[in-house]
């Protein structure tokens, strides 16, 4: 059963409000940080790496037109 | 046996793998966490002594249990990695050194919130928050470590020699409450035995700390996936990867 009257006593919780809310806002805040960090970081390698192997292609081919 | 081992060993076939496992991680710990967080901040009976402000125990057990879990998980990991050689051991150790830090951060942070309220300050020097705090600067002293040599192998025997030597903490932290006298309460669930704590309130915790295992879980093996890219850029199925079909 809801254990609060209403929304404003859900939100104040009884004058433990901001200990409560806090706690759980910024460790939200965290964990969307620790779970989205990774597959950021990973695209970002994954670009990087596309680009190096790109401009490789691109120097062997000048190198082939250069040779014929 | 061992091609098994071997496989294990195998950053490829690790990727491969736990690429399958991530959705279905990522449905369990949300839905867990959503719903262990509902349940507790709403649902669950207000505590007698310490009214509303005891809910925060559905972030503060899980995230301490993880915290300590995790830091095993991290010296298992570099030890495995500097007896058998093996890469990924050597990955897994790195990828669990942030998240744990992460997670020793959420513990002590929310439980000097909780303290203000309850204990009427933020923090106090008692050995259970003073041990916490030791595994906090233990994770970041490895992480610090892991950045600080030339070579992989040297950096990851270091690292490793440190995790397990910060091993000793752990015992300490555990027996804290019951060694010294502390403002900290003892501990809620043992294993042996029934938790001190009513069924109504317990049952949340649990959805709670089911909850935070998965996600565990879940940021270890994406932690490990981004090492294994940045270490195997040179090899032809990572390149693959980087090519766009």
């Amino acid at each position: 059963m809801f254990q609060f009257e209403n929304l404003d006593a859900f939100m104040s919780m009884g004058g433990h409000g901001p200990y409560v809310w806090g706690s759980y806002g910024l460790s939200l805040v965290i964990m969307g940080w620790l779970a989205l960090a990774p597959l950021r970081r990973q695209r970002v390698l994954l670009t990087k790496l596309h680009q190096r192997l790109q401009a490789k292609d691109r120097r062997m081919q000048g190198e082939r037109n250069e040779g014929s | 046996m061992w091609q098994w081992f071997h496989k294990l060993g195998s950053p490829r076939w690790f990727y491969q793998i736990s690429g399958k496992f991530l959705p279905w991680l990522a449905l369990a710990s949300v839905v867990l966490i959503v719903t262990g967080a509902v349940w507790g901040l709403a649902f669950a009976p207000e505590d007698a002594r310490q009214g509303n402000s005891f809910r925060i125990i559905y972030i503060h057990v899980p995230a301490s249990f993880l915290a300590l879990a995790g830091y095993y998980v991290m010296a298992a990991a570099g030890a495995v990695g500097m007896i058998w050689k093996i890469k990924l051991a050597d990955m897994v150790m790195v990828a669990a050194a942030p998240l744990g830090a992460a997670l020793t951060f959420i513990a002590l942070f929310t439980g000097a919130v909780w303290g203000k309220p309850t204990w009427g300050t933020y923090w106090i020097w008692d050995a259970r928050i003073t041990s916490m705090l030791v595994l906090l600067f233990l994770y970041i002293g490895i992480i610090a470590l892991s950045h600080s040599f030339s070579t992989r192998e040297s950096s990851a025997r270091a690292c490793a020699i440190l995790a397990l030597v910060g091993t000793v903490n752990i015992p300490i932290i555990y027996k804290s409450v019951d060694w010294w006298h502390t403002l900290h309460q003892p501990a809620t669930i043992k294993l042996s035995g029934a938790p001190s704590m009513h069924p109504d309130m317990f049952k949340p915790l649990l959805v709670m700390i089911l909850g935070f295992y998965c996600f565990y879980v879940l940021v270890l093996l994406l932690n490990t996936r981004t090492e294994v890219l940045l270490r195997e850029g040179r090899t032809n199925w990572v390149k693959d990867l980087a090519q766009p079909k």
